[in-house]
């Protein structure tokens, strides 16, 4: 209980300002994409952020890695203020906070070789180099779930489940301490979902990772999460444990994204419907 | 005596000549759909599902596709129908919904422009006006407010889940028999989903309209389907009603993407059933039952291809392709107190 | 959209004062006999030379001269060293040829190109395809220095189609001024035909791709009317740029081979002539010409950019 959260973010507020005058530009308002969210997230757990389209949390994810300047507010990594520093201070704090991303497809160049994509971070950090590179690349991959002689092979060879794999595979290469995943099934049919959820979880326990796992999908949230943040409009409505989030939620904006949820199950769905039917 | 089926399709097969020799898309699918139904095809990318639903429109038409069979739509065979035969059936007789309502219109004409191409097409005697008129009134039933103004808006001043609603409404504009619905919510954020659902549910209830629904979530099947085919490398492996599928499953796919959901409605398992392994190469399938390289149940008849047929005494409709005997097949799907699919060793 | 033009009208001067100090730095540096001496003739005494260098101010600071020749430019009292003939009234006679030359030839680039990529597209991979994408490459291929005199040697001296080199203007005798252009027009456009059409092909097999494609046809629409309604349409969009460019170029540059390779007397032949005398006015006055005609014609295309795609007229492109 008394050592300090890997992450912490205070206050975080990212606006984007909008512009108009004919000749010169004035800021006439603002577009409140992060407006004051606060969280943390101990060493070792997972904290999922849920919220839809527009809410606000892929840019709350691009702020916390500095990707884009925060307006105002703090980011600590392990103690120390992140916010604010210039890219040459953050380029070694870099290999220890990852990412990976929904779309499997764009993310990866299609011309590289997974060989490369897998071991650039490990080259440009110069922490691996020749057969000791390759040995380690091979490693990583069988790891996360592919062959090693899937080396040599590019992209679009692949299947949506094995590229988000190759993805998670570059994610882990540099060994971080925080992978912050955004969106990273949705675009996984369900099947494959499972797949990469349950590796996910197999590497959080094998590495000690910390994860901000960012989605749409409650469901899958609240599967891989300890604590869950809702978010809309740019604020956080709702912050507690998974369970707690899902069976009890208090906020309206939560009790209506848990109603949303299909549940795969004809009888109680039908039973839902009727209820709703009757009460609305 | 059920109602004489609307559309029905005998053993389609599609193929695509690709340079890895023919890619036999969709092997052998039959199934009838009566007016008010919604049957959902479920499966993975690449089970043959969404070139199946295509292949009904015509639109897998090409220099490198053999498609055999029959698709008939009352007493129409569309197989066998010329191009401009085919034409006057889509977007009339049978309309269709895409999954990206975010692409599926063109970006550079209103949407009230789009929707009156599309009557105009088939009915060349409409004018603009009443055109223009008919794309407010399905505005309205889709549920887009201030449908008079905002009709006359171009695609990307709507939302996701408006453009979706606006699709739906260009997909009925003349009435059709059939609506086809490609993965219509997956692009859509949650409550836009529930949304959607509520809102196919409603005009198919209202309009005694016929649909097919393509998804690979059986959380969206349970919510609106009547019936269900399931799909697997371009096959049908099961065939049912919504309660068949859900309560006594009988091929181990079908248990693997039932156990895969993540579930609010029940305390969260330490790990997500999981099916293991990736869909085959379509050009590099395995001898016999197609799933078998994923499948923890595999035994030596496997090797055989098991005809779909109806395995349970008391379910003559409930049918699907696996060897297991069903005593077998009711004490292999329980995992961990529910039905799934144990990961193999 | 006053927004808009306000701001475009700003970009406009300030392109136009750094090609002015540009095109006036490199003149200044370019080694030449002084232009004084050339002003005054051969017989020139001394003192007419000293009276002329006050009078254009060569003996000034260059940014004085600089400021000396701009206000010439724009009282219009810029006349060349020699013969000393206003560089106003030679743009002006200049421009019914080039402008003659430079639209002729951006038509039938335009007309051509878009015909012939169409039916590249929609006949992709077949026979027709290969044979004009053999047809674009060799077009795009040949330079019109070459082209040029190939052609008049062939259709003019050898088999007497077209007249001789030249430029009727069109209130003259509108026969005689179509027959002299044919061959420039055409040895200009070669290069865009050939271009052009393998632009729209391409533009066209991407936008083939696109789902509102798959919709369009969903809906029953014909064959042709996908094509064109849809997917010619919005191919277009990229080449309406791509001409305002091109054509923009045409008339402040490409046409200077052209004239001079057929003797018509436009603003690119009397460039040719500045430039092979060092001819500091005439050359400031043209390129300026040339330059305001490349950024209003940017500004057109921009206009025309934000009508044919509504995505950039509302400017929500972003959301």
């Amino acid at each position: 209980m008394s050592e300090a959260p890997l992450l912490e973010v205070t206050d975080l507020v990212k606006h984007f300002p909008i512009k108009s005058g004919i000749l010169i530009d004035r800021e006439v308002d603002q577009v409140r994409a992060v407006d004051g969210i606060s969280f943390s997230i101990p060493r070792g757990q997972t904290l999922g952020l849920v919220g839809e389209s527009g809410s606000g949390k892929s840019t709350a994810c691009r702020a916390v890695l500095q990707l884009i300047k925060p307006t105002s507010g703090s980011v600590r990594f392990e103690g120390q203020e992140i916010a604010g520093l210039s890219r040459r201070q953050m380029r070694p704090l870099r290999r220890q906070m990852q990412m990976i991303f929904q779309d499997p497809y764009a993310s990866l160049n299609p011309r590289k070789r997974v060989g490369q994509i897998v071991g650039d971070p490990l080259k440009r950090q110069k922490v691996a180099s020749g057969s000791d590179l390759r040995k380690r690349v091979q490693e990583l991959l069988e790891r996360v779930g592919l062959a090693s002689e899937h080396y040599n092979r590019f992209p679009h060879e692949f299947s949506g489940g094995q590229r988000q794999r190759i993805g998670i595979a570059r994610a882990l290469a540099l060994q971080p301490k925080l992978v912050i995943a955004d969106e990273p099934v949705s675009a996984l049919d369900v099947s494959i979902q499972a797949q990469i959820i349950n590796l996910l979880d197999d590497l959080q326990d094998e590495f000690g990772l910390t994860y901000l796992f960012v989605a749409h999908d409650i469901g899958v949230v609240r599967h891989i999460s300890d604590r869950i943040a809702v978010m809309h409009n740019g604020k956080i409505v709702e912050h507690g444990t998974a369970d707690q989030v899902c069976e009890h939620p208090a906020d309206d904006y939560t009790k209506q994204l848990l109603a949303a949820v299909p549940i795969p199950d004809p009888r109680e769905s039908r039973e839902r419907r009727q209820g709703a039917g009757a009460a609305g | 005596m059920s109602p004489a089926p609307l559309l029905s399709v005998k053993d389609l097969r599609v193929g695509f000549a690709t340079e890895g020799g023919l890619l036999q898309a969709v092997d052998g699918v039959s199934f009838e759909l009566r007016p008010g139904e919604v049957l959902a095809i479920v499966g993975e990318s690449g089970s043959g599902k969404s070139v199946t639903a295509q292949t009904i429109m015509g639109l897998t038409r090409s220099k490198n596709s053999r498609i055999e069979g029959s698709v008939r739509l009352s007493d129409q065979e569309l197989i066998e129908a010329g191009d401009a035969e085919l034409r006057r059936v889509r977007g009339d007789r049978i309309g269709m919904v895409f999954q990206d309502p975010m692409t599926s219109f063109n970006p550079v004409y209103r949407l009230s422009a789009q929707i009156s191409e599309a009557i105009r097409t088939h009915r060349g005697d409409v004018s603009k006006g009443e055109a223009r008129a008919r794309a407010v009134e399905l505005f309205d039933a889709v549920g887009i407010p201030d449908a008079e103004r905002r009709v006359d808006d171009y695609p990307h001043e709507f939302s996701g889940g408006m453009r979706q609603r606006a699709m739906i409404a260009m997909a009925l504009a003349l009435d059709p028999l059939v609506l086809i619905a490609d993965e219509p919510t997956t692009a859509l954020d949650v409550t836009i989903q529930a949304q959607i659902l509520r809102l196919l549910e409603d005009l198919n209830r209202k309009h005694d309209l016929a649909t097919i629904l393509i998804t690979h979530d059986l959380g969206v099947v349970a919510e609106v389907a009547d019936r269900v085919l399931v799909m697997y490398a371009g096959k049908v492996v099961e065939e049912g009603t919504l309660d068949e599928i859900f309560y006594d499953p009988q091929h181990p796919y079908t248990w693997g993407l039932l156990g895969s959901l993540t579930r609010l409605d029940r305390p969260r398992p330490k790990r997500l059933p999981q099916i293991s392994g990736a869909p085959p190469s379509l050009l590099d399938l395995p001898d016999g039952c197609s799933f078998r390289p994923r499948c923890p149940h595999e035994f030596g008849r496997c090797t055989e291809v098991p005809a779909l047929e109806a395995r349970l005494a008391d379910a003559p409709s409930h049918c699907d392709r696996c060897w297991l005997t069903s005593e077998q097949k009711r004490e292999k799907r329980q995992v961990a107190g529910q039905i799934g699919l144990e990961a193999p060793a | 959209m006053l927004r808009f033009i306000v701001r475009r009208m700003v970009g406009m001067v300030l392109v136009l004062f750094v090609v002015s100090i540009l095109v006036f730095l490199i003149f200044n540096v370019i080694p030449n006999s002084p232009p004084a001496q050339r002003l005054a003739g051969k017989n020139a005494t001394p003192v007419l030379v000293k009276s002329i260098e006050e009078e254009w101010g060569f003996d000034d600071s260059l940014p004085q001269q600089y400021v000396t020749m701009m206000k010439k430019v724009f009282t219009g009292e810029l006349i060349s060293y020699s013969p000393r003939t206003s560089v106003e009234s030679r743009i002006k006679e200049g421009i019914p040829a080039t402008l003659s030359l430079s639209i002729g030839a951006g038509i039938i680039w335009l007309f051509f190109g878009l015909v012939l990529g169409y039916f590249s597209a929609i006949r992709a991979g077949g026979a027709l395809d290969k044979f004009l994408t053999g047809l674009a490459i060799a077009g795009i291929s040949i330079p019109v220095f070459l082209i040029a005199p190939v052609l008049i040697y062939f259709l003019t001296y050898k088999l007497e189609i077209f007249p001789n080199a030249g430029y009727v203007p069109i209130s003259e005798d509108p026969w005689q001024w179509l027959t002299h252009l044919i061959l420039p027009w055409f040895t200009v456009a070669i290069l865009s035909i050939g271009f052009y059409s393998r632009v729209l092909r391409s533009n066209m097999l991407d936008v083939m791709n696109e789902d509102y494609v798959r919709t369009a046809r969903a809906k029953g629409l014909s064959e042709r009317k996908v094509m064109t309604r849809h997917v010619l349409r919005n191919s277009l969009i990229p080449i309406i740029t791509l001409f305002g460019l091109d054509f923009g170029a045409t008339v402040a540059g490409t046409a200077i081979i052209t004239e001079v390779l057929f003797n018509i007397e436009g603003v690119g032949f009397y460039a040719a002539e500045s430039i092979e005398k060092l001819e500091l006015p005439p050359i400031m006055g043209v390129t300026l010409y040339g330059a305001f005609f490349v950024v209003f014609i940017n500004a057109l295309v921009d206009i025309a950019y934000a009508y044919l795609d509504p995505r950039v007229r509302l400017g929500t492109a972003a959301q």
